[in-house]
């Protein structure tokens, strides 16, 4: 389902302002093509291109206006057909507003003056650019008509239908193993008896058992194979214990339930939102920062549901929505009034990367000077549908990379003479951060 | 068939089986005492808690304790709604502010971290030459004081600020139409918006009086200063100009006339081209300009008189002595009269005597020298209390004449001589208001206590001298719900201004001239050409009404010295000041610069008084100081003090410090010394007393036991200028030499070391230079070492027992002999065991100081060895060497064997022997929420049995270099600093990397005084010190 996504999707994804109401649009595209088909003469009263048209609301009107929901602008479903009823206003009107909205208000147009106070005074902006041709075709779009909602596909309980079926075979491959290895005993021993039979009927004096030492008592006996074993179970009881202590502390995995679904995968997979748009102060300071919900509200204060596409097997559209409903809670953003109420609710996220106090690690290091890309250390990240702990993050794990990993000097003036120096004096041309001194103690604990 | 036999089991029964029986019945006679230790039997029936309960108890918190340390801790992130532009998590901001708590003003940088301020720093573009001193670097931890006011008080009750508003300016308002006099009893503000809202005040409520109050006094200096220059305020001086400077009795380095000529003094300690200030001190306490002074006279506050006026007869034309002098102070004097004639211009003479005849024959003194160092044309605006004024006060408030008080930044209860006058005073007004951070002494005796926020959540300007202007600016959203007083004035006057904008309005309208106010705030100051024009009117004491110096000064003054017994001076410890701070543990643990004691205020004597009054310090088995009680009293005022026998201290006089035995709005462990406010009678600084031994002996926390250097001129190395001068550095500053095939070789050739050599010539190799001629030994380095690296404070207890955690101490030695080379001397002219020359006795002596020693001061902190003695006997590997010179220290790994500490030949390295953070046991400021704000995050807060020690602030000098690998630049010599560097205004401490060859540190590395610390040793030091000169004449 994902990769026919992706091969619909032909532009680039890089204003992920639009991703959403792309993929909204590419559904409704769908749609509408099979209402077309289907009713095409109730569409012949329109003239205009209705998917010229949807091609110019998204790229010019969707960032502040929306069919059927009311935005910063209002909802245009039927838009001209409503202005005609209610106000009694022409096309021409709608012409003029759109090129010119400033003006319309200047000029004293009585709706024009009613809708720009209805919206706290905020003027349309204005589309010169736009011909009246084109003004058309997005009034064409506006006037399809409302797609049927898409069958939410089914919620949880279906994605675990493929592992289950994968242990029941695996058990009956074993139950069948242990049936044929059942069957063979069983034959042996009937081969044993048969055989004795034979024995005793042929008169085969049979050697009788003699009476030797059981097996556990000569070994008791045998004080070194004693002391081998107990050294053998010692060392591997120690391995285990030292292998389980090792352990203690180290959260590898660690996924914890957030107050928030956030989906890294739509985030930054999907949508492919860099990851220090968000993160940002990962490029200045010691913390990548937990971004604030202002940040979140960039977006999100037109992302007000996902794309029916979003949804997975495990998580549908409306688990999604109400995910961002509780975002718009948190942050006091009212929906449907399109404003901050002032009454906000900070998230209390679960910390997923904990360092103890005692290592000093420092983001802006590592993502600015080194370059070092999040997903070395935070793994692939894009594909996260919750956010879990990749690395280990215990010190050898630093300290291999610290080895491994040259240090990026290119284009540094801090380094220029550093390197020379030290390149010389071990002989090599890239210097790992080891060789830079990256494996001091003094460098992380103080 | 059972037996008839009787079996008797005693004789007893068979006599008498009466009691036999009695005792079968009842075994034991008297009832187990249970009660005694199950407590009382009443109580224990009535528990509700049964065994099973108990047991039960036991068993769930087991478990529960059990389960807890399986799981790892959930922690919780949660960030900002809306996240502040300037708000970065994890990367600091710096405010520029300006401190005037009425002691102390000092344009400073405020760090602050995701919005917290955690350390204070030095401002390089402010107002004053001086730096912030110990006490300014310790003022963070007095805003996150857990005792302070958290909201407006009537009584004990908290009210809002509408009630108290309201109510406030009802009474004002009744008083007004009364007529009855308002008192403003306030702190020297020196602001010019305070004084333009004052006069507002002034005008609407009519019969106002403003008293300006200083706790420690100045206003003899600033009579005579107005007599001579008609305007109130203390003439200011720059050491740096002077080539010849005369102290009588004024700690200029210490807290004289508002401090901060300590920079000034440094710059011309330094020899440069064979020259450097000659400095010459009169004085009877042992203070921080005595321990630096070339020359020192211990004389008694009579003979400073005697000899001030000496001075004044041989320099001023025209002036007469007569008076008797000791022979060898009057020499001394005469030949300092001698040298400032010389110096002509570049001499100067400076009291701290609280006499206004004094005062003013120093203003003659320099005027007739017309000396540069002396500016009587900027005067220090910092200082306006008047003495009468207040004392006139006190009298009015007990006739009852006074209708309201209203107090800001002044704790008179504690502060006055005669609180007990002020006490009933405060009784008879109407209204009484106190704008206090802390329910102090008075305030807690006020009608309404005024909660007023920390000078860091506040608003305000100073006028520090004048034309020198100070901006105050909040660095964090007020923590309580608290107004300052200005914001209640404005109130008063009915003034719907904040006072925020009524500050940039008077800045905008009389101060800037145009300049902009946003660039004098960021900067934190302002130098306007002309002195601001919003002058109070205050009800100025006539000029009648003072004491007018007569015409001959010098005469009068003569005359006043009539003092026959002993003589106490007051003075303010460079850690307390005036006891503002009293409840900051980092300044209650600073160790006196001088005495290095710790944790209390003492008397200080002579060793030759002590003996007189068989008066004893002591040291236990721990090692730990002990001293006698003395009673010292004043005009009938008793005060029982402990004592400590000061080297130094002139012979007839005794010192006692302000600032402690504070007893209100702090907590018990602060509760320290003996309050010397009652001993402050008419606000003179030098009162005749009458000491007598007192029983018990005291236990002192003094953090340094040995007070000479028995001759061992290595640790402090100093010469004279003249040798200085003449000779080659191998005469006074020579290498160690050790025998290496019989043959003298130099420690520093790498033929005798035990050790490889690193290659250090690549990247940064960091040292830290220490001057020990521009070094005063203010302390201000050891708090700022405090507050940068998260040091716990131990307490009084734990520093007894030698268990204090300072990363950086100020060592302090004084000579046995006269001088240190006559020490020298002594140790190497032993020979024998025995006998006049005889080690055995001789060290003896050495151990003890002289009656008046030379003084070295040595700040020591980890010397970050090359080839360090610790690295290589520690067991783990816990400490281990950088390649950039620093000596690492991983807590992690530390197992706590201390064999580090053991052979550490400096003695740097401190042991965590408790966990201070979160220990009840350690109630300073890291056992609560609010105090641990103040924690720098960049640093580990070490638990117990951890060693620490200096890390030459490693998290300095690794942000400077990785803020140098983010913008792509190489680093400038100046930007590395650690704690104690940029905290040295003195220019003692400078820091910095030798591979960069032309770092100021890299040439001070090559300077002929520079020698390391027990060079002998081979360690290789990263720390420099540079010999010690003395411009002393034979």
């Amino acid at each position: 389902m994902k990769k026919s996504y992706q091969s619909l999707e032909v532009n680039s994804i890089n204003n992920m302002k639009q991703v959403i109401h792309r993929k909204l649009g590419v559904n409704i595209l769908h749609l509408s093509l099979i209402f077309i088909l289907a009713f095409s003469t109730s569409l012949s009263a329109q003239d205009g291109d209705a998917a010229a048209g949807k091609a110019l609301f998204n790229a010019n009107c969707a960032s502040c206006h929306k069919l059927d929901k009311k935005m910063t602008g209002p909802a245009l479903r039927n838009v001209e057909a409503r202005l005609a009823e209610e106000e009694g206003l022409d096309r021409a009107w709608l012409y003029a507003w759109i090129k010119n909205s400033a003006g319309m208000i200047k000029s004293g147009d009585a709706y024009a003056n009613k809708i720009y106070k209805e919206y706290n005074g905020t003027a349309m902006t204005a589309f010169p650019q736009l011909s009246d041709s084109d003004i058309d075709n997005i009034l064409a779009y506006t006037a399809e008509e409302k797609a049927a909602p898409a069958v939410t596909p089914g919620v949880v309980g279906g994605g675990d239908s493929n592992p289950s079926s994968d242990t029941a075979s695996n058990t009956l491959i074993l139950g069948a193993l242990a049936l044929l290895f059942a069957l063979l005993a069983i034959a042996l021993v009937l081969v044993n008896k048969t055989l004795r039979r034979f024995a005793n009927e042929k008169g085969v004096e049979l050697e009788a058992k003699s009476s030797r030492k059981p097996l556990w008592k000569a070994f008791v006996e045998n004080q070194f194979l004693v002391l081998v074993t107990a050294i053998f179970f010692l060392l591997a009881a120690g391995y285990f214990v030292y292998g389980y202590f090792m352990q203690v502390g180290v959260n590898q995995g660690y996924e914890p339930v957030q107050e928030i679904h956030y989906s890294h995968r739509i985030h930054a997979g999907d949508n492919g939102i860099d990851c220090k748009y968000c993160h940002s102060s990962a490029r200045v300071s010691k913390h990548s920062g937990i971004p604030s919900l202002n940040i979140c509200m960039n977006c999100h204060k037109s992302i007000y549901e996902v794309a029916e596409t979003t949804a997975t097997e495990e998580y549908s559209k409306a688990f999604y929505d109400g995910e961002i409903k509780k975002l718009y809670a948190a942050v006091g953003w009212d929906d449907a009034n399109q404003k901050y109420t002032g009454e906000t609710k900070p998230v209390k996220w679960t910390r997923i990367h904990n360092l103890p106090d005692f290592a000093y690690f420092n983001h802006s290091q590592h993502v600015s000077v080194a370059g070092v890309e999040c997903q070395t250390c935070h793994g692939p990240v894009e594909e996260m549908e919750i956010m879990y702990q990749y690395a280990p993050l215990t010190m050898g794990w630093c300290i291999n990379c610290h080895r491994e990993t040259n240090v990026k000097v290119k284009d540094n003036e801090y380094y220029t003479k550093i390197h020379e120096q030290l390149s010389k004096k071990y002989g090599v041309e890239e210097l790992t951060a080891a060789q830079m001194g990256g494996l001091e103690c003094g460098k992380c604990h103080y | 068939m059972s037996s008839n036999k009787k079996y008797w089991k005693s004789v007893e029964e068979l006599k008498d089986s009466s009691i036999v029986e009695t005792l079968k019945q009842n075994e034991f006679v008297n009832e187990i005492p249970t009660d005694e230790f199950l407590g009382d039997k009443e109580t224990l029936e009535s528990s509700s808690t049964t065994r099973r309960d108990f047991l039960k108890y036991v068993g769930f918190s087991t478990a529960a304790a059990s389960l807890a340390a399986c799981e790892g801790p959930v922690i919780k992130s949660i960030p900002y709604v809306v996240q502040p532009d300037s708000i970065i998590p994890g990367v600091a901001n710096y405010y520029a502010t300006t401190i005037a708590d009425g002691f102390d003003f000092a344009s400073v940088l405020v760090k602050t971290r995701e919005g917290r301020p955690i350390k204070i720093e030095n401002n390089n573009l402010g107002a004053t030459d001086g730096g912030a001193n110990a006490r300014v670097n310790a003022s963070v931890l007095g805003l996150y004081d857990s005792l302070r006011v958290k909201n407006p008080m009537k009584g004990d009750a908290a009210i809002s600020w509408s009630t108290f508003t309201s109510e406030t300016t009802q009474k004002l308002n009744a008083l007004r139409d009364s007529g009855k006099q308002i008192v403003l009893l306030t702190q020297t503000f020196a602001s010019p918006s305070t004084s333009k809202l004052i006069s507002e005040f002034k005008e609407k409520y009519g019969n106002v009086n403003h008293v300006v109050y200083d706790a420690v006094s100045e206003s003899a200096a600033l009579d005579a200063f107005q007599a001579k220059y008609n305007e109130r305020g203390l003439a200011d001086y720059d050491f740096s100009l002077a080539s010849t400077i005369v102290g009588f009795g004024a700690d200029f380095l210490g807290d004289w006339q508002g401090g901060g000529f300590d920079t000034g003094y440094s710059q011309g300690r330094i020899p440069t081209n064979g020259k450097m200030s000659r400095h010459i001190q009169f004085e009877s306490n042992m203070s921080l300009a005595g321990a630096n002074a070339d020359e020192r006279i211990p004389l008694t506050p009579n003979q400073q008189k005697l000899a001030l006026a000496k001075l004044h007869s041989l320099i001023v034309s025209g002036s007469t002595f007569s008076g008797s002098l000791p022979a060898n102070i009057e020499k001394a004097v005469t030949s300092a009269a001698n040298e400032l004639r010389v110096a002509e211009s570049a001499g100067v003479v400076v009291t701290g005597l609280q006499d206004v005849n004094a005062q003013t024959v120093v203003l003659e003194i320099n005027e007739a020298l017309s000396s540069k160092a002396f500016n009587p044309k900027k005067p220090i605006k910092t200082r306006q209390g008047n003495d009468k004024a207040v004392m006139a006060l006190v009298a009015d408030m007990k006739a009852g004449k006074v209708g309201a008080i209203i107090m800001s930044g002044v704790n008179p209860l504690y502060t006055l001589p005669n609180a007990s006058d002020f006490a009933e005073g405060l009784k008879n007004t109407e209204l009484s208001v106190a704008f206090s951070v802390k329910a102090d002494e008075t305030a807690s005796v006020s009608q309404y206590i005024a909660a007023a926020p920390h000078y860091l959540e506040s608003w305000g300007d100073v006028e520090l001298k004048k034309g020198h202007f100070g901006l105050i600016q909040p660095t964090i959203r007020p923590l309580f719900d608290t107004k300052q007083f200005q914001d209640v004035l404005l109130l008063w006057n009915s003034n719907t201004e904040k006072y925020s904008d009524y500050v940039k309005n008077v800045w905008n309208s009389s101060i800037l001239g145009g300049a902009s106010f946003n660039q004098a705030l960021h900067d934190g100051s302002f130098i306007s050409k002309v002195s601001g024009d919003v002058v109070e009117e205050t009800a100025e004491v006539s000029e009648d009404n003072m004491e007018t110096p007569a015409g001959n000064a010098a005469r009068a003054l003569a005359a006043s010295a009539t003092s026959k017994g002993m003589e106490l001076t007051l003075y303010t410890k460079t850690g307390m000041g005036d006891g503002q701070q009293a409840n900051n543990p980092w300044l209650q643990e600073f160790p006196d610069p001088i005495t290095r004691t710790s944790w209390d205020n003492y008397l200080t004597i002579s060793a030759k008084d002590a003996k007189r009054l068989e008066i004893v310090n002591e040291n236990d088995a721990t090692g730990a100081l002990n001293g006698s009680y003395a009673d010292v009293t004043v005009n009938g005022t008793k005060l029982t003090v402990p004592v400590i026998i000061q080297p130094g201290q002139a012979t007839g006089s005794v010192g006692l410090a302000f600032g402690y035995g504070r007893t209100a709005g702090l907590k018990e462990e602060m509760q320290t010394g003996k309050n010397a406010y009652a001993l402050y009678q008419n606000f003179n600084n030098i009162q005749e007393v009458t000491v007598k031994k007192a029983a018990g002996m005291h236990e002192f926390a003094c953090v340094q036991l040995q007070n000479t250097l028995m001759g061992r001129g290595d640790i402090i190395k100093e010469t004279t200028l003249e040798i200085f001068n003449t000779k080659d550095k191998s005469a006074w500053n020579a290498v160690p030499m050790v025998s290496l095939n019989h043959e003298e070789t130099p420690v520093t050739s790498p033929d005798v070391d035990l050790w490889d050599e690193f290659d250090r010539s690549v990247g940064h190799h960091f040292n830290l230079s220490i001057d020990l001629n521009a070094c005063t030994g203010c302390g201000a380095c050891v708090i700022a070492c405090h507050a940068e690296n998260n040091v716990p404070v131990v307490g009084k207890e734990e520093i007894r027992r030698s268990r204090d955690m300072h990363w950086l101490r100020i060592d302090r030695y004084y000579s046995s002999e006269e001088t240190f080379e006559q020490d020298d001397a002594k140790k190497e002219g032993f020979s024998g065991l025995f006998g006049d020359n005889g080690s055995l006795g001789g060290f003896g002596e050495l151990e003890a100081a002289s009656d008046n020693p030379q003084v070295a001061f040595q700040p020591v902190m980890c010397q970050h060895c090359n080839h360090a003695p610790c690295e290589t006997v520690c067991p783990v590997a816990a400490t281990s060497h950088g390649r950039q010179g620093q000596n690492h220290m991983a807590y992690n790994r530390c197992v706590g064997t201390r064999y580090c500490a053991n052979n550490c030949p400096y003695k740097v390295r401190r042991f965590n022997w408790f966990l201070y953070n979160g220990n009840d046991e350690f109630d300073y400021f890291m056992n609560d929420d609010l105090g641990r704000m103040v924690i720098n995050p960049d640093v580990t807060v070490r638990s117990r049995g951890v060693m620490e020690k200096c890390s030459m602030c490693i998290q300095k000098t690794q942000k400077t270099i990785l803020d140098a690998k983010r913008d792509g630049r190489e680093i400038k010599d100046g930007e590395f600093q650690t704690a104690c560097s940029s905290a040295c205004s003195n220019g003692a401490m400078v820091f910095g990397d030798i591979n960069d060859k032309n770092s100021k540190v890299a040439k001070l590395l090559k300077d002929d005084r520079m020698y390391h610390l027990l060079e002998s040793v081979g360690t290789k030091p990263n720390v420099q010190y540079h010999t010690k000169v003395r411009n002393t004449k034979a």
